[in-house]
């Protein structure tokens, strides 16, 4: 039976919802229905808090908090979805597009990319800041799998998934700032990289930079939702 | 004092394009040239860029044309992977490829040059447009729109998409065909039949009123180039190629996409982006060869359909040898519209059409490879090197209007000369002009591989380089 103090009730969005102790804004909103955009988040990787989309609003504070991350506290009063909020979103997202060179109309996650879905969702008709247009490379040395560090938007989930759930590490970051990208061991080739060709990183991978070798044009669907079952099975065992 | 005339931006053509005529003090033209003037750098951009990625990113070319472009790219990277493709897919694509040559030929035809045929070439510029034709003859101005919807159908409902559609791929296609979306294709022959049938029959009828423009629009003796079957029947997605001269003469045959590029140079000339190819062992500007329907016609020996075959005999009666006039273009376009709706009939009727079989795989077997298609206006190669991982090292595109171009600056000089008189011409003689390029239906944006925008100017230029009159739309 559970103490009377693990049991948290608060409102999000004008919604009295309950809450279990250590559980996120996040967790608990979708548990109530209540959509929170995100990004780099991904049920059954640890969360970052790295991409603010799921930034929300706390009455009493003028911070605004991480929703994949914040933990619950009693009485607390969330908005989700405020004019503040949605032009916070909406400038993340430009930034993300501005950034590198995210071109939908020959991208093989055009019409399944969780960024370009996120735009529409945000209504992002147009970039505001010039975009950057890097040079960017393409690693394709792996047998099987291939990266566009042009799509890259350094979600880390390809980071997480793999020392989390494969438990290799192949990916990981370098840099800092604008010069940040993934890579494969210390920055070698995939294709000579340790990786274990498992492609869970294909799948969690939120945009087209990471993708089977030879899917062209819109035929690279992704299925992310292999994680929570592939977490609960282990869990069982 | 000379004078240069400038046509900017020309008018209905596929891009942008701009016509200069210089005339000496004379008041005689003395020279005239067409201009590209565009740079766009596809092959540039491709480069580091996966090599399967290349027919959904050459396409981006042309929205008039995108799956010739598709095509030759498939073609190009399937000679990367060394496959052969399932018999159905490789019959898909040539059903597309034909849907896609009924509707830009329909565009040509009907929407860009019906205007000055049906409605004349001195014509009051305010009504002389599809609109116009669709008042004075609403048959024929319907027939013209059906067809083109008739092309952009097939294409819809094979590739899901009317422009761009993703559905070419390296090694075949991504879906086979349903039984109910061929059904509904053929369900929509009969009135494409009627279509056609009225436009050559009213095409035939008002012929005969330009004999003066049939006479100077770019009508001169030259090579003609094309795609041809094994059986010397007209082919717009596999065969090879053929290069015949001015006399109807085999000059050169079974040029395959691997030694295409050691017969056909490419020469730059200052006034265009867009280049201008030649049949090298004749050297440039002697080896400078036509392509697109007039070539086709005059090149293959049978179309392989009922219909289109008396109408090809009917067609080589225009003249003893190549037709060389290029206002039969248009008749030409017209034949090959019949010949497109039949044979997508014959394709539909091949037993395995319906076969699930459509695409083959494979990774990087060779580290170069080239691709042909015939686009509607001619002669298309795609040309690429890529690396052991398949990244993209070179591209080289051949594109037919670049193959047209010294044809259709010879036109334009040839019309300008005619009809331009002591410095003086009217606004049907620029109409002329630009009505010369339009038989060729060159796509510029395609030519210049082109960005930006160019309407049509018409300029004329002293001697002392002071430009004396100028009509410019935009």
């Amino acid at each position: 039976m559970s103490n009377g103090d693990d049991v948290k009730t608060l409102i999000i969005d004008d919604q009295e919802v309950s809450a279990r102790r250590g559980q996120t804004i996040l967790e608990v909103a979708r548990e109530n229905g209540i959509n929170i955009p995100t990004l780099c988040h991904l049920e059954g990787l640890s969360s970052v808090g790295a991409c603010r989309l799921c930034l929300v609003e706390i009455k009493g504070s003028n911070k605004l908090l991480p929703a994949c991350i914040a933990t619950v506290f009693e009485s607390m009063e969330v908005s989700t979805d405020t004019e503040r909020l949605r032009k916070h979103r909406r400038t993340i997202l430009e930034l993300l597009f501005a950034e590198r060179n995210h071109i939908c109309s020959v991208c093989v996650s055009n019409g399944h990319c969780e960024l370009q879905t996120l735009a529409q969702e945000q209504g992002l008709t147009h970039i505001r800041l010039p975009y950057r247009n890097p040079n960017l490379p393409v690693d394709a040395s792996h047998e099987r799998f291939t990266v566009d560090h042009n799509r890259c938007i350094l979600c880390t989930r390809c980071v997480r998934v793999c020392a989390e759930i494969e438990g290799a590490h192949v990916w990981d970051v370098m840099g800092r700032g604008i010069n940040c990208m993934v890579i494969t061991d210390l920055h070698e080739e995939w294709g000579s990289s340790t990786c274990t060709r498992c492609g869970k990183c294909v799948q969690v991978c939120p945009t087209g930079a990471l993708f089977d070798k030879g899917k062209i044009g819109s035929e690279h669907p992704k299925y992310p939702d292999f994680l929570p079952y592939l977490n609960l099975m282990r869990e069982a065992r | 004092m000379s004078q240069t005339i400038t046509i900017d931006p020309v008018t209905r053509l596929e891009g942008h394009g701009k016509i200069t005529i210089h005339l000496n003090s004379q008041g005689e033209v003395e020279n005239a040239h067409f201009h590209v003037t565009q740079v766009r750098g596809f092959e540039r951009f491709c480069e580091g860029r996966p090599y399967y990625e290349m027919p959904g990113l050459m396409a981006r070319i042309c929205g008039i044309c995108p799956v010739s472009h598709l095509i030759a790219s498939a073609k190009a990277c399937e000679a990367v992977m060394s496959v052969r493709i399932p018999h159905t897919a490789a019959q898909l694509r040539r059903m597309l490829n034909l849907a896609q040559m009924v509707q830009s030929h329909a565009l040509s035809f009907f929407y860009l040059s019906s205007p000055d045929l049906l409605l004349g070439m001195d014509a009051d510029p305010a009504s002389r447009h599809l609109f116009g034709v669709v008042a004075a003859k609403p048959e024929l101005g319907r027939a013209g729109v059906a067809l083109r919807r008739f092309g952009q159908s097939i294409i819809e409902l094979l590739a899901e998409k009317r422009i761009h559609p993703g559905w070419v791929v390296p090694g075949g296609v991504t879906e086979p065909l349903p039984a109910a979306k061929r059904d509904e294709i053929l369900a929509m022959l009969p009135a494409a039949y009627d279509n056609v049938k009225l436009a050559l029959d009213a095409y035939k009828q008002i012929a005969g009123q330009f004999k003066e423009e049939i006479e100077v629009f770019a009508n001169f003796p030259s090579l003609y180039m094309s795609l041809i079957n094994e059986d010397e029947s007209i082919e717009f997605t596999d065969g090879e190629v053929r290069l015949i001269d001015a006399d109807g003469h085999v000059l050169d045959d079974g040029i395959t996409v691997n030694t295409f590029t050691e017969v056909i140079g490419e020469a730059v000339e200052p006034y265009s982006y867009t280049k201008f190819a030649y049949y090298k062992p004749l050297g440039y500007p002697q080896g400078s060869y036509r392509v697109g329907p007039l070539a086709r016609l005059n090149i293959v020996k049978s179309m392989g359909t009922p219909l289109a075959e008396k109408e090809l005999a009917e067609f080589k009666q225009l003249a003893t040898g190549p037709v060389q006039g290029s206002f039969h273009y248009h008749h030409a376009r017209l034949v090959e519209i019949l010949y497109g709706i039949e044979k997508i009939e014959q394709i539909l009727n091949d037993p395995l059409i319906l076969d699930k079989h459509v695409r083959a795989t494979a990774g990087v077997n060779r580290l170069e490879g080239a691709g042909y298609a015939e686009a509607p206006r001619g002669t298309l190669m795609h040309n690429y090197k890529v690396d052991e991982n398949g990244k993209m090292l070179w591209a080289n595109l051949i594109i037919a209007t670049g193959q047209n171009n010294n044809a259709m600056n010879k036109g334009v000089l040839q019309v300008a000369q005619h009809y331009v008189r002591d410095g003086k011409f009217t606004e049907g003689i620029l109409n002329r002009v630009e009505a010369v390029v339009r038989t060729f239906d060159p796509c510029l944006s395609c030519s210049s591989h082109a960005l930006g925008q160019m309407p049509l100017a018409l300029s004329l230029v002293s001697a002392s380089g002071e430009v004396v009159d100028k009509v410019v739309r935009g």
